[in-house]
């Protein structure tokens, strides 16, 4: 056999196990996507599966008597008489209307318990918006308590979860669900109130604004500070060991646990510095320190993808260093630096561990209206929910991380949007 | 079995293949290494300096950190004509015609010395800046690299940066004479606001060549313009430096000895960082001076 047909042969020989071995490395690469997509589906499905219930809530339907004299309120411009006023008597007389035979403290008790102990205010409110109501009844849907709420809905599923209720209030329920005066409605109340240690009166509004006025203060401090920064060290800054060890602590910075941060956040900014604690302002400085190390790393890497070759032609018309940055090198990097912001802003929106440091992990009923108000986050409102006793907080948990998620997503979804938008070619 | 023997297979192939290359590179046909080298004292020959320059250089040294890429050399570039630069790669052509509009300040670690002057005036004196160096001496490139912004914007930028236009009617003239006079305007005057990146590799240049004078320099640099372009495209550019001779003094570093023949005026050879020899281009390539430009232009190395 000459030399040429033996090497051929050989060749032969190990292309097919050549083959072999790329189409196992494919199959390698699919079933590594398929555990991805399926850890992401199981997850998914867990969250929506447990969550999905708490969109909507148990209402029932009563007939209330807006008795002028059961209140003790005969003007409703009177703001004295409004706060003294004994709204839960309203839901009360309501319930004993409803049911005149029950008699006995602890079955009093429990038909009262039927609503939710805020129900009263709701119906304040309600007249308040609409005085000609005093005096006159009118049948309305009042939000029902957490326990009959979860007992009602796990009774539509086929799997009836009673363990919380007497089993009298179970008959109400039947007898009001047969009357059709208990239905389940779109829970307003979960995107519309603060937080509450009631399950069916809190809502997700308070920490949403939070994690808002946080993240606009994150964003504020973080992105030109890192652009600034990142410029400075690709275009102006001499390469030296300075910039070296700036470099490296950079990068180190962004390696650290988030907690320290929020150790750093409680030293410096309120221990040393006085700002207030529970509030956006700290947070937002707090997060800052996080994302800093994000977005320098992301500005920088964008700035070196501009080519080289686009700073000479400004560099030979005559543009000072500044024009180059300015005219050329900002606008081609800045999908980039955008998408790194982005992203920076999605970890911020997703960290908890720094604000608990710093006093965020407050149960803070206002929504907050300003970045010096008490408020939470929405990581810490799913964190504090999941440490609730409260049955019931197990699907508002849920529904929080969905709401999160979908903030998430969309937060992700735009940088990509962006970086293609405004991406260029040359 | 396979896997084990293949890389050895090719090994004996690599070697089999750098073998003869190392031996070509000693055989005696070729002119020997130490006679390439010309040692640290040398004389430039032919004729180095002009009655009227525009540009005088006197003993460039060029460094980059530790190494010496531009041995001692002096040079006239006369007003209005075009001076080639030649010389096998590496010999420092390009970085001589980047230390003249002070390009190379942007590399780092890199040192020039020696005195360098446009019109009698110190390019390197510590007052001088910059910007209006560069605005004096134009540069075009060898990859063409316009902005990624509308035609227009790129031939405007400079007139904007320097503040040339008052209005914008004059903008509008200094764009259009800048494209006529880089004979790009038939092609490009109904698309004047789409993107330079559009446009062909020739046109590009072109207008790269459009940017340059649009700030009126009084010399220009051209870094192996056509390096990247095909034949057709090349030939438009020759004629374009022909032309532009006229009003501007033009420095041309090219790869292409032909090139430096059909476009130059003078012809400075280059090699191993030091200028060997200048003389009208005609002379370089009928009856050049030294031997080792000989041997470089009848093509024995490079």
């Amino acid at each position: 056999m000459s030399k040429a047909t033996e090497h051929l042969s050989k060749i032969k020989h190990s292309l097919a196990g050549r083959n072999r071995a790329e189409a196992r490395f494919r199959w390698y690469g699919r079933i590594a996507i398929f555990i991805g997509l399926a850890a992401v589906a199981v997850l998914f499905g867990d969250i929506i599966n447990k969550g999905h219930g708490a969109f909507r809530t148990t209402y029932i339907n009563l007939d209330v008597s807006y008795d002028q004299d059961l209140i003790g309120v005969n003007n409703l411009a009177d703001s004295e008489q409004l706060s003294a006023g004994n709204w839960d008597a309203l839901t009360k007389s309501a319930l004993r209307a409803k049911f005149p035979n029950i008699s006995g403290r602890s079955d009093k008790r429990r038909l009262n318990n039927l609503l939710s102990n805020g129900a009263g205010f709701d119906l304040k409110d309600r007249l308040l918006e609409s005085p000609q109501l005093l005096g006159k009844t009118e049948s309305v849907w009042m939000l029902a308590d957490d326990d009959i709420d979860t007992y009602y809905k796990s009774w539509l599923a086929g799997e009836a979860y009673a363990a919380r209720l007497s089993d009298k209030q179970v008959i109400w329920i039947g007898e009001l669900h047969q009357q059709g005066l208990i239905k389940l409605q779109f829970n307003s109340n979960f995107f519309m109130r603060g937080d509450s240690r009631e399950p069916e009166q809190a809502g997700i509004l308070g920490a949403a604004i939070g994690s808002f006025l946080t993240l606009i203060v994150t964003l504020m401090l973080s992105f030109p500070i890192g652009v600034c920064a990142a410029i400075y060290l690709e275009e102006f800054a001499p390469k030296n060991r300075w910039t070296d060890f700036i470099e490296v602590n950079i990068n180190n910075l962004a390696a650290v646990p988030s907690i320290i941060f929020g150790l750093l956040g409680l030293a410096i900014f309120i221990n040393f510095f006085h700002v207030p604690r529970s509030v956006p302002l700290i947070g937002g400085l707090v997060l800052t320190l996080m994302t800093l190390p994000t977005i320098i790393i992301t500005s920088r890497a964008a700035i070196k993808s501009v080519p080289p070759s686009i700073r000479e032609a400004a560099l030979g018309m005559g543009a000072s260093r500044y024009q180059v940055v300015l005219h050329h090198v900002l606008p081609l990097a800045l999908p980039g630096m955008l998408t790194g912001a982005i992203i920076g802003m999605a970890q911020a929106l997703g960290e908890t561990a720094p604000l608990l440091m710093i006093g965020m992990v407050a149960f803070i009923v206002d929504i907050p209206s300003g970045f010096s108000d008490p408020a939470t986050v929405l990581p810490v409102q799913i964190f504090l929910w999941a440490d609730s006793p409260e049955r019931a907080f197990i699907e508002k948990t849920s529904a929080a991380i969905m709401v999160l998620l979908s903030f998430l997503i969309i937060m992700n979804t735009s940088a990509v949007w962006l970086r293609k938008r405004l991406e260029r070619r040359w | 079995m396979s896997p084990v023997e293949t890389p050895k297979a090719v090994k004996v192939v690599k070697k089999s293949k750098t073998a003869p290359k190392s031996k070509k590179a000693v055989a005696p046909k070729i002119a020997p290494m130490q006679t390439l080298d010309i040692g640290d004292h040398h004389v430039t020959v032919g004729e180095i300096f002009s009655d009227k320059p525009k540009m005088t250089m006197r003993n460039i040294n060029v460094f980059y950190a530790d190494k010496q890429a531009i041995h001692d050399v002096s040079i006239d570039i006369a007003e209005n004509e075009v001076i080639a630069m030649i010389g096998p790669s590496g010999c420092g052509k390009s970085t001589f015609l980047r230390a003249l509009n002070r390009m190379n300040d942007t590399v780092e670690g890199c040192r020039v010395e020696g005195d360098i002057r446009m019109d009698g005036e110190d390019l390197y004196a510590p007052k001088l800046d910059v910007v209006e160096l560069r605005a004096r001496v134009g540069m075009v490139f060898q990859k063409p690299n316009p902005f990624p912004k509308s035609i227009y914007d790129n031939v405007a930028y400079g007139p904007k940066i320097h503040g040339l236009a008052d209005t914008r009617v004059d903008l509008d003239e200094i764009v259009e004479n800048s494209l006529r006079k880089a004979s790009l305007w038939e092609e490009v005057k109904e698309r004047l606001h789409q993107p330079g990146t559009g446009l062909s590799g020739g046109q590009q240049q072109r207008l790269c060549i459009a940017r340059a004078i649009a700030v009126s320099p009084e010399v220009i640099l051209m870094d192996e313009p056509c390096s990247a372009l095909d034949p057709i495209a090349t030939a438009k550019i020759e004629e374009l430096i022909e032309e532009l001779s006229q009003n501007f003094t033009i420095a041309i570093v090219t790869h292409s000895m032909q090139q430096a023949a059909r476009v130059s005026h003078r012809t400075a050879y280059f090699h191993l960082g030091k200028l060997i020899e200048v003389n009208p281009t005609k002379q370089v390539f009928t009856m050049p001076e030294h031997p080792l430009t000989e041997a470089y232009i009848t093509g024995r190395f490079g």
